[in-house]
């Protein structure tokens, strides 16, 4: 008797664990499936693929920051300083793109890569927090942005062949998007595929015990933090191209949507535990609700913010509800 | 022999003492040469204008800052309070047709309401705080500015104004409404039950809630109070442009306030406070721009050393946990 009512009890539980385990994890792309196809059947202009694609080209920028920013989360860390870092990305690609088109793609990734390197090296072999660390980034970086360019727009009038990666098309895709998708599938296939990836979840779930099962925790976390700083400084590119301008004050409070969207994704910010997929569906979610609330039109950009807002309440709340541990 | 390796012992034990003290006073130490440098070197500065200009100028990230050491305190981070002021800014010129002292109070009771609110997300939600508070710093700013349309307001009622402009025995009000918040936030870490709760509660949250502290109401009053003094940081800074003006006041302020906290020698893993080296690391962080604005060197760079100093004092108090 008692035994059998054991069984059920923890048949139910593993069911309910199951459940909530699922919603956790898709919950986002459930909400995403549902906001499109109540917004397909209202709104007449939202299914549009002209519509579609500018959700995803803006989706894009920020887009290839929470791939890097899903890495570090999931090591355990954080990075505030990648919106800064698309700023100097960008003022960069306008110093370089002049004198030949894949120096400003290059210029900005390597030179932020280095970037993402320093603060790698101070998170995990000075270990200082990672949130300072990056802060100091996010102010030190966007003052280096500014002081470059002095404080001017740097007009990218061409060659081409750069401005292309703004404003060019693969396919009939703007290649901002082509770009978000590969970096995306290439960060899947690293954190789920890969030794790697292996090592980011275990530094993520617990330091001492990955550090004992002979993971090199150091290098793990230098590699995520010069990945994110990488991505960064290329998504800065990226934008310099599409504006054919590169401006020191883009990418403000990027790095908050940014790891807002990896959050909204189902990546938990305690490290550990996180996917790829969660990421993008969290940042194609972000751009969607932006881009209802302008099709719907009375409501204002302030009031997008607002829906935004609220909206990052009710997805964590019930995320947090549902995968919590007791706390007190 | 051993009489000489005592002595030897005792200089190393004296330098280092040295040593400690300088880290942990090495906020006001910071403090007190860039003022020296600027008595020599900065034409100008020794004036009492120049000096009280620049403390009143230091009283939004000051009031701000003090906040957050208590949030700080307890483990956890405040990103919502720039936007916090800006829901002072929008919320006072609405209500000054009731008399200013209305407005400033709905205001705050507004701005506490949004304070309990990331309490609440924290204690009882169980939400992590950063992901909490950046609900509200994304839609908090939204919210101050569908209340006033997007608008800016201005404000003439020159009692509210005179919260800016007036003076107490050649002070002015700012400096003298910080500065009472800032002893009042001393006595409440140093001297109150409360303030006890606060670093046990930081230091470990489990164990504070089985030595049946009320955790819970312990975290939703702290987030409370950083609305609270946000809000008052709010309203100055509105007095102070005559204006309501939510889609500026309070930009990016978080960020020189949490810069502020840490560099005064409270740490981000929380379980201690300093609300001393506070109040000298948000003077700090003001003194260091006006060294540069003052000597016609660009701002900007201001802002890279400030970053330096964030990371250098990070580092010199990690020896200090060590040691």
């Amino acid at each position: 008797m008692a035994t059998a009512t054991g069984t059920t009890v923890e048949r139910d539980t593993l069911r309910r664990e199951r459940i909530f385990g699922a919603i956790q994890r898709r919950g986002a792309l459930a909400v995403l499936i549902a906001i499109v196809v109540v917004a397909g059947l209202t709104l007449g202009l939202f299914l549009t693929p002209r519509n579609i694609e500018d959700i995803l080209l803006h989706a894009s920028f920020i887009g290839l920051i929470s791939v890097g920013m899903t890495f570090v989360i999931i090591t355990g860390g954080i990075d505030l300083s990648v919106g800064s870092l698309v700023a100097l990305g960008g003022v960069l690609a306008g110093f370089s793109a002049v004198a030949a088109w894949p120096l400003g793609l290059l210029v900005p990734t390597l030179a932020c890569g280095v970037y993402g390197f320093v603060n790698g090296l101070l998170i995990a072999k000075a270990k200082l927090p990672a949130f300072i660390v990056t802060l100091a980034g996010l102010l030190g970086i966007r003052g280096l942005a500014l002081v470059l360019s002095g404080t001017v727009t740097i007009p990218i009038l061409g060659p081409p062949a750069f401005v292309w990666f703004g404003r060019g098309e693969i396919f009939g895709l703007d290649v901002p998007i082509v770009i978000m998708f590969l970096a995306f599938a290439i960060g899947a296939v690293v954190l789920n595929r890969t030794r790697y990836g292996e090592a980011v979840f275990a530094v993520g779930g617990s330091e001492e015990a990955a550090r004992l099962a002979g993971v090199q925790v150091d290098r793990v976390k230098i590699v995520a933090y010069t990945t994110s700083g990488a991505l960064a400084g290329f998504a800065g590119a990226l934008v310099a191209a599409w504006l054919s301008a590169g401006q020191p004050t883009v990418g403000q409070a990027w790095e908050l949507y940014a790891i807002a969207s990896v959050v909204l994704g189902g990546t938990l910010l305690t490290g550990g535990a996180g996917t790829m997929l969660g990421s993008l569906v969290g940042v194609l979610l972000f751009y969607t609700i932006q881009n209802v609330i302008n099709q719907v039109g009375t409501l204002t950009s302030y009031t997008q913010q607002l829906v935004t807002g609220i909206f990052l309440i009710v997805v964590v709340a019930a995320q947090t509800y549902l995968t919590r541990q007791r706390t007190y | 022999m051993p009489v000489a390796r005592t002595a030897t012992a005792g200089a190393d034990s004296t330098s280092l003492a040295i040593l400690v003290r300088l880290r942990n006073n090495g906020v006001y130490v910071a403090l007190a040469l860039l003022v020296l440098f600027n008595l020599f070197f900065t034409t100008n500065f020794a004036t009492a204008g120049t000096i009280l200009g620049l403390l009143s100028q230091a009283t939004f990230v000051l009031l701000v800052a003090l906040g957050l050491t208590l949030v700080i305190g307890t483990g956890g981070i405040d990103l919502s309070v720039g936007a916090i002021m800006a829901i002072a800014s929008a919320v006072i010129p609405l209500y000054l047709g009731y008399t200013w002292p209305v407005a400033v109070l709905v205001a705050l009771i507004f701005c506490v309401l949004a304070g309990m609110l990331n309490g609440f997300l924290v204690a009882y939600v169980g939400m992590q705080p950063i992901v909490a508070t950046l609900a509200l710093f994304v839609g908090g700013r939204g919210f101050a500015q569908v209340l006033v349309n997007g608008q800016l307001q201005t404000i003439s009622d020159p009692g509210f104004l005179a919260l800016w402009r007036a003076t107490v025995f050649g002070v002015p009000m700012p400096v003298v409404i910080a500065a009472v918040v800032a002893v009042l936030v001393g006595l409440l870490v140093g001297r109150t039950t409360f303030g006890r709760y606060v670093l046990a509660v930081g230091g470990n949250r489990t164990a504070s809630y089985l030595s049946g502290h009320p955790v819970r109401i312990v975290l939703v009053a702290v987030y409370a109070i950083s609305g609270l003094l946000a809000g008052l940081a709010g309203t100055l800074a509105t007095a102070r442009l005559a204006a309501g003006d939510p889609a500026t006041i309070g930009l990016l302020i978080e960020l020189d306030a949490i810069a502020a906290v840490v560099i005064g020698g409270t740490p981000l893993s929380g379980g201690r406070m300093n609300v001393g080296g506070t109040v000298a690391g948000a003077i700090l962080m003001l003194v260091i721009s006006a060294t540069f604005v003052m000597n016609n060197i660009n701002p900007i760079y201001a802002q890279m050393l400030k970053a330096a100093i964030i990371v250098l004092a990070v580092y010199i108090q990690q020896g200090r946990r060590e040691s």
